[in-house]
């Protein structure tokens, strides 16, 4: 038994059955603790009041959204380079559970800018790019949706994820560029509160949870993926005719 | 502990709108995620299956 | 490998050449877009002034999307892409030329009408000429990252609204830097920064984006 075994859309179809239980409870349960610690263990800031218990949501989505692009271009780049199936179910199950992140760390951004900083939205650096980033995975889903050759959209899609992911530490840089010379650039998320160790065990959980909740998501997503594609196999129709 | 009373809690110093918008937005897309999830992955069995059904029943008509 | 390169050249250019309705339209969007923006925020010269390095850059990148469009279709749809992909010279000479190409069709009718444009939004001459250097320097990106949602696109359906949605944010750091450096003008803050960074991601594009274009046009032509 090695680690190839797997990388066979049947076995991995198996070893995802398994697995999807153990993350599937996990994110539950890490989530309830890191939500415990956001509102019963943190201390009021003296600050920002109770508003700044957004930033136990906040923070992970944008964590996320960043990682599961990242790691979308990783099963990308091993698709391209080795042929390997499995890589680009991988980086397709991946794609909405990112963009939901990103929408996730917008909303939050909007919700605790305005109690903050007075308005929905403003210019800054972390949003903007965060949006860009939005921008980049509606561009890769519907750039899927809109091929209908599996092998093809496999490859265009993680061209695609690939340029992006060279793009995005440039349009980052630039963005706060653009910012820091527009206005000053008084306004940091991360630097208003003065972050205390609970917090940042919160926000860490909270994290965590999120990594549990993707993975479990993905490998739902990629099974569904497996079977479809796989349907003429005799494994794939012993198992629809069994399940 | 950090509150006082339940409504306290859930009035957050003024700013539960913004910390309960937050959070039962996110709340809210991970749920319409797992029942679409859920959905499409029924459906997709269902097809794959009358496919099938559909398949070996052209087979039996053949020979 | 010279030669196969301008080859391509000279056959792109030939054929825009008798067609040449087909890139005036790119121009004329680019000025009408351009045009209608005095028409939406009112005519006051200080305005104008300020918006205008922005407003010509976005009118620029949307220009450049709707040739782009074009960049491989026509050779798709005879079947000469094919034969040239499977010929034995490399076809990221083959995009590399194609991106070429669509520069100079594009691109430099651009950088002639674009003062003209900066009159009507009462830039300066310094920064016109600014304009007009951080359009140099700018649009070669829009051309060669184009090429590949070209590529990414061919032959699907609704393939020109796509390779819009695709392709714009990688467009993001060419759209501050050029009109960033405008800016930075006017503001009296000097423009080097801007146009060396704008440099910097046109050498960049130009070495990175032939070769994934070529990729993403052998994936779609398979």
């Amino acid at each position: 038994m090695n680690l190839y075994t797997y990388a066979s859309p049947a076995n991995f179809y198996v070893l995802a059955g398994k697995l999807i239980p153990w993350f599937s409870w996990g994110a539950g349960l890490l989530a309830v603790w890191g939500l415990y610690i956001s509102f019963f263990l943190a201390p009021t800031d003296f600050q920002q009041s109770e508003a700044y218990r957004i930033i136990f949501i906040h923070v992970p989505a944008a964590w996320m959204s960043m990682f599961i692009y990242l790691v979308m271009a990783f099963w990308g780049a091993i698709g391209l380079a080795f042929n390997t199936r499995l890589s680009f179910m991988m980086a397709r199950a991946l794609a909405p559970t990112g963009a939901l992140f990103t929408f996730i760390a917008l909303w939050t951004g909007a919700l605790w800018g305005k109690p903050m900083w007075g308005a929905w939205w403003v210019w800054d650096a972390r949003l903007t790019s965060e949006l860009i980033l939005l921008f980049l995975y509606v561009g890769i889903i519907a750039l899927w949706a809109a091929i209908d050759d599996v092998r093809r959209g496999d490859r265009a899609g993680s061209l695609l994820t690939l340029i992006g992911a060279i793009n995005v530490p440039i349009i980052y840089f630039s963005v706060k560029w653009w910012n820091t010379l527009h206005q000053g650039s008084s306004i940091n998320l991360m630097k208003a509160p003065s972050m205390a160790a609970i917090m940042l065990q919160g926000m860490l959980v909270m994290a965590i949870a999120a990594w549990f909740y993707t993975i479990a998501v993905a490998l739902v997503r990629v099974r569904r993926i497996i079977l479809e594609r796989e349907r003429q196999t005799d494994w794939a129709k012993a198992i629809l005719e069994n399940e | 502990m950090e509150w006082a009373s339940w409504s306290d809690f859930w009035h957050m110093a003024g700013y539960g709108l913004y910390v309960w918008g937050s959070f039962g937005v996110t709340a809210a897309g991970v749920l319409i995620e797992v029942i679409l999830l859920k959905r499409a992955g029924a459906d997709t069995r269902r097809r794959l299956k009358r496919m099938q059904q559909w398949a070996t029943s052209l087979e039996g008509e053949g020979q | 490998m010279h030669r196969f390169l301008l080859a391509v050249l000279r056959r792109d250019l030939t054929l825009a050449a008798r067609r040449r309705g087909d890139w005036l339209i790119a121009q004329f969007f680019f000025v009408m877009v351009a045009s209608l923006f005095p028409l939406g925020v009112g005519p006051e010269p200080e305005m104008l002034a300020r918006i205008g390095p922005g407003v010509l850059w976005v009118a620029a990148t949307l220009a450049s999307l709707l040739s782009l469009t074009r960049l491989f279709a026509d050779d798709h749809h005879d079947g000469s892409l094919e034969h040239m992909v499977l010929s034995p010279e490399p076809t990221v000479l083959l995009v590399l030329g194609k991106s070429i190409a669509h520069w100079l069709i594009y691109g430099v009718p651009l950088l002639l009408i674009a003062p003209v444009l900066g009159i009507q939004f009462h830039l300066s001459w310094e920064a016109i000429m600014v304009l007009e250097l951080s359009l140099l320097l700018g649009t070669p990106i829009l051309s060669l990252l184009g090429s590949v949602g070209a590529a990414l696109t061919l032959g699907l359906r609704g393939g020109g609204v796509l390779l819009t949605l695709l392709i714009l944010p990688l467009y993001i750091p060419a759209l501050i830097f050029g009109a960033g450096a405008v800016d930075g003008v006017m503001a009296g803050t000097g423009a080097e920064a801007h146009l060396s960074l704008l440099g910097a991601f046109m050498v960049l594009s130009l070495m990175i984006a032939p070769w994934i274009a070529a990729a993403a046009l052998r994936v779609s032509l398979e």
